[in-house]
């Protein structure tokens, strides 16, 4: 039974799991024990961090500033005034671009001070009117793309003004208008930088890893302490949030470039710089461009969780309406969130897929010909609106800026809808919720915690070894060593008890669901379009239902975590299945198989390594919902994290928590890369 | 080449950098931190147009309850309007150990945090002699209380952790209840008001943790009579199990501001330690969005005028 040992996989797994259990069962709980739980030697790291961020703050590298308002000079450290000054710089930034879109003085009395604007009070940085930037919507998307979507584009704006979220809304879009650009410019001087030279991008590789993973209330205390709070704070969080996939696609693309090309632009006598600027960089155009796409949408996704450190728009006023309990207003809120989302994502791909007309020769005016007729336009509005103010002496301006709220609303349609759902649902619910929590999740809860610490790490470094060897073995024990070091293991064993079942639960759904619905066309679509819906749609609004439904219990946590779990799992199937070439379909069918094995014995081995990486993506929006999921009562590591918001000193215990998440991540991500890895070289896919 | 452009491209970025601070510190406004409950937001509409009023930008930035201290420390935010002493006390005097954060008077009102009942419990007659504390001794009582994760005891819905730590699990040991009801802490404000609404949709009891002046006082919220407070009652004050079953204190509601403030703005900072609120205006506040449907900006004028002989007074 044991002879061919080294070639069964099941095999090795049935006696990992054997010792696993005898280790389970026979190591007794006892706290003093080192086989039972490891003492916590690692528990000063929080502290040390605030140590450093105290005395980078406060004590280390005095020099002397000027106070206006004291009239004196005072100490303060050199590291305090550089990140000070990178904060109102930014802010400098995201309030230029407001008032673009707002109007208002802050720009003109920053550049020249406050005393012009006393003197004269008539000064005063004019709004655009909403028309215009609905036009401006429609020029642009017609410009990349072609009438149907320059409609898209102007609808979205028509519906978000209507609404009445014009305000926050374009103080939602300064801050994207501002973070994009920046996350642009660094993922790609980062990305090429990495390309050039092989330690950089040995460097980079694990910051991006850990800069992806970790959940983003783990790092916004220390953005908190070093930048202060505000608008420019929760730019900062978001650039840090959305830089990693502009890097790893910059380098991406530029690798896939094929030599000759390189070539060719040498013979051709290029420099360092016009290789780099004339030939690479418009050969990887296409992915560098969904690199920009990811960056609209990763920064659209930080909105709500940009508002805990201080930015104002859409994010924060949902917050605002979930704290008085108006779901049906957050919700709307929200759906113009995906709104906006759904226009920048619709854009920047159409400008990602446009190629660039080398050959003709267009003059200057035929050239710019759209922003000549946007500039005619905003005129022609401004003047609209302009008279549009003696009309509506009383009042607002609906020609100019729709005030906030003060537009359609349907929130007591989706109040309503709520309603009717609990009514409808919840006595069956409650049941389900019931046997849920004592027959499974209870038990289950009990089983981790009953784990001793010694087979966990028996468990998953023996996985590591039989899936990638030694290699994998020792990165995935240190990783999850050294969570096992700190004080927070138990809680870290609820994290994982959690993070378990939901991901099993939105893997079997998210599999299932996916590869019904890749059978057709029309469904592909239309479970491709849910999936973006969930994935923009701010995940605080559903936490709110899914109390009503089943209490401040894990169920709900558990729930929410699905929801938002299950929508990598089902793309990453279907993007799999559709992946499968079309001409083994037709190879299969030709030997008869039926539809079922056709799936069994073709479709879901070949479509496998990109599914597990769906698998991969779930257990990071899993354990960050889980995270989140603190906001309606639970005990684990993320009750500590969303904790720390609230403490003047949580950076350090925040931080090294959102470590050890990242490093959960990271040790399945190990695993499941590596099995994708040996899989794709198994069926021959590069 | 390429080493020299690296360099002016770093040279640039910092001297932008630095310019731009220089020069967009030259525009200081007051900033007014925006937590996420209606009557402080309104409040800090109010402050904000009377600022305006009397000369000054003023701008509001969403913050958080207890990291706003050290931004009022550090001078980041200029005041902090509506500081409770029983949830935000400790980092309140925290940030004035450091030294930076100076307190600048009280609010004309008493506050009030404690576990309760919404008032449609008592006249269901779930509990019977509610809000005595005693009429919690009953296990008929207690099962009416019961969820589906609480193993058969009635549940007390605390708020989040680090609001009061251990204080309310004590409080179940040192009464001698803790046999008949159990202490879940919920993750944010917003759990306790989902647990409210549910709780009645469902007609199944609830008791909360709630404080007043808010804006469930209009529904009707009756707060449990605990047996009284006094200094050094609770375990981590020194007392014992035999004390530690004490209610909450009565509270002040506190103004803080930075220390700069005063020299920086000093009309706004007379202003500002004038400026004192009654739980009725509070309420006020609180009830022109909540329940007259108005934005907060719009609340806070019509506060204001309202409200004007009162606002003159503190300007002056």
């Amino acid at each position: 039974m044991f002879l061919d040992i080294n070639k069964s996989r099941p095999k090795q797994f049935g006696i990992l799991f054997l010792i696993f259990f005898i280790l389970y069962f026979f190591i007794p709980h006892n706290e003093s024990s080192w086989l039972w739980r490891l003492p916590p030697l690692l528990k000063d790291i929080p502290l040390m961090i605030n140590n450093l961020l105290d005395n980078l703050m406060f004590n280390w590298f005095k020099i002397q500033v000027w106070d206006p308002d004291w009239e004196m000079y005072e100490e303060k450290t050199l590291f305090r005034q550089i990140t000070r000054g990178i904060a109102s710089g930014v802010l400098f930034f995201i309030i230029f671009i407001r008032e673009i879109f707002l109007g208002g003085v802050q720009t003109i009395s920053s550049i020249t001070g406050d005393g012009l604007i006393k003197a004269f009070n008539w000064i005063y940085l004019p709004a655009l009117p909403w028309t215009a930037v609905v036009i401006g919507a429609f020029i642009i998307g017609y410009k990349l793309q072609g009438i149907y979507l320059g409609i898209v584009a102007s609808l979205g704006f028509l519906y978000v003004s209507i609404f009445g979220q014009w305000e926050p809304t374009m103080e939602t879009l300064s801050l994207v208008l501002f973070t994009a650009p920046v996350c642009f410019i660094l993922g790609l001087g980062l990305g090429i930088w990495g390309f050039f030279s092989r330690r950089v991008e040995a460097t980079l590789q694990p910051i991006l890893n850990v800069m992806q993973t970790m959940p983003h209330f783990s790092y916004l205390v220390p953005i908190i302490v070093l930048f202060g709070v505000g608008d420019h704070a929760g730019a900062i969080a978001t650039i840090i949030f959305a830089t990693p996939p502009m890097v790893r696609l910059t380098i991406l693309g530029l690798k896939k470039i094929p030599p000759d090309v390189v070539e060719s632009g040498l013979m051709s006598g290029c420099n360092k710089f016009q290789l780099l600027f004339r030939v690479l960089i418009p050969t990887a155009r296409r992915d560098i461009l969904i690199g920009v796409n990811q960056v609209i949408m990763q920064c659209l996704a930080m909105t709500t969780i940009a508002a805990f450190i201080g930015a104002k728009g859409l994010g924060f006023n949902l917050k605002v309406a979930l704290n008085s309990l108006k779901i049906g207003k957050a919700a709307e809120i929200g759906i113009c969130v995906v709104i906006i989302a759904v226009v920048l994502d619709k854009l920047s791909l159409a400008w990602a897929n446009k190629q660039k007309n080398y050959f003709s020769n267009l003059s200057f005016i035929q050239k710019n010909k759209p922003l000549f007729s946007f500039i005619i336009f905003t005129f022609i509005c401004g003047i609209i609106a302009y008279f549009s103010s003696f009309y509506f002496a009383k009042g607002f301006n609906y020609l100019y800026i729709i005030p906030f709220d003060k537009g359609l609303t349907i929130s007591p349609y989706l109040d309503s809808f709520v309603d009717w759902i609990w009514e409808t649902f919840f006595y069956y619910l409650n049941t389900f919720n019931v046997f849920l929590l004592t027959s499974v999740l209870g038990p289950m809860k009990q089983a981790y915690l009953n784990m001793p610490v010694v087979s966990t790490l028996f468990l998953v470094t023996g996985a590591g070894y039989i899936i990638g060897g030694l290699r994998s073995a020792l990165v995935v024990f240190s990783l999850i060593v050294f969570i096992a070091l700190s004080e927070y293991w138990d809680r870290a064993l609820i994290t994982l008890y959690m993070a378990t079942f939901a991901v099993g639960v939105s893997a079997i759904m998210g599999i299932t669901v996916g590869s019904l619905c890749a059978q057709n066309d029309f469904t592909t679509r239309s479970i491709l379009s849910i999936c973006d819906f969930f994935q923009t749609f701010p995940s605080f609004i559903y936490l709110i239902p899914v109390i009503l439904l089943f209490g401040i219990t894990d169920t709900s946590v558990m729930i929410a975590a699905i929801v938002y779990a299950s929508v990598p799992a089902t793309r990453y199937t279907v993007e799999g299945l559709l992946s499968v070439p079309p001409s083994l379909h037709d190879a299969g069918s030709m030997s008869g198989v039926s539809k079922i094995q056709r799936w069994t014995n073709i479709e879901l081995p070949l479509a496998f390594p990109h599914m597990m990486l769906g698998i991969n993506q779930t257990v990071i929006f899993a354990l960050f919902m889980i995270v989140l999921g603190a906001l309606i009562g639970t005990e684990d590591l993320g009750q500590i994290i969303m904790g720390c918001l609230s403490r003047p000193n949580g950076a350090g215990i925040g931080l090294t928590l959102g470590i050890f998440i990242s490093f959960i991540c990271l040790a399945v991500d190990n695993l499941i890369r590596t099995w994708a890895d040996e899989r794709k070289k198994m069926l021959g896919i590069n | 080449m390429f080493k020299l452009f690296r360099a002016i491209a770093i040279a640039a970025t910092l001297i932008s950098m630095t310019t731009i601070a220089s020069i967009s510190k030259a525009a200081d406004p007051i900033r007014i931190p925006v937590l996420n409950w209606t009557s402080q937001i309104v409040m800090a509409n109010v402050m904000q147009q009377i600022f305006q009023e009397m000369g000054h930008t003023a701008e509001l930035v969403p913050a958080e309850s207890a990291s706003r201290y050290e931004a009022v420390r550090i001078g980041d935010l200029h005041v902090a309007h509506e500081t409770w002493e029983s949830t935000m006390a400790l980092p309140f005097y925290e940030a004035m150990d450091k030294g930076g954060l100076i307190d600048a008077g009280s609010h004309d009102l008493i506050t009030f945090e404690e576990m309760g009942v919404p008032n449609w419990v008592i006249e269901e007659g779930l509990c019977p002699g509610l809000p005595s504390w005693e009429a919690l001794k009953s296990p008929e009582c207690a099962k009416n209380f019961a969820t589906a994760d609480s193993d058969g005891k009635g549940r007390w819905l605390e708020g989040p952790y680090e609001w009061h730590t251990d204080v309310m699990p004590n409080r179940l040991k040192g009464l001698g209840i803790d046999d008949l009801w159990t202490v879940k802490f919920a993750g944010s404000a917003d759990a306790l008001w989902a647990e409210l609404k549910a709780a009645k949709a469902e007609g199944r009891g609830t008791v909360i943790f709630n404080w007043s002046p808010n804006f469930t006082d209009a529904a009707g919220f009756t707060f449990i009579e605990f047996p009284p407070y006094f200094e050094g009652c609770r375990l981590e004050n020194g007392g014992s199990l035999e004390t530690t079953g004490c209610g909450s204190p009565k509270g002040w509601l506190k103004k803080a501001a930075h220390i700069k403030f005063p020299l920086s703005h000093p009309d706004a900072y007379k202003f500002y330690t004038k400026m004192s609120f009654t739980a009725p205006q509070i309420g006020t506040m609180a009830d022109l969005v909540d329940n007259q449907g108005l934005s907060h900006a719009d609340a806070a004028s019509q506060f204001i005028a309202d409200n004007r002989d009162l606002f003159d007074l503190w300007k002056n």
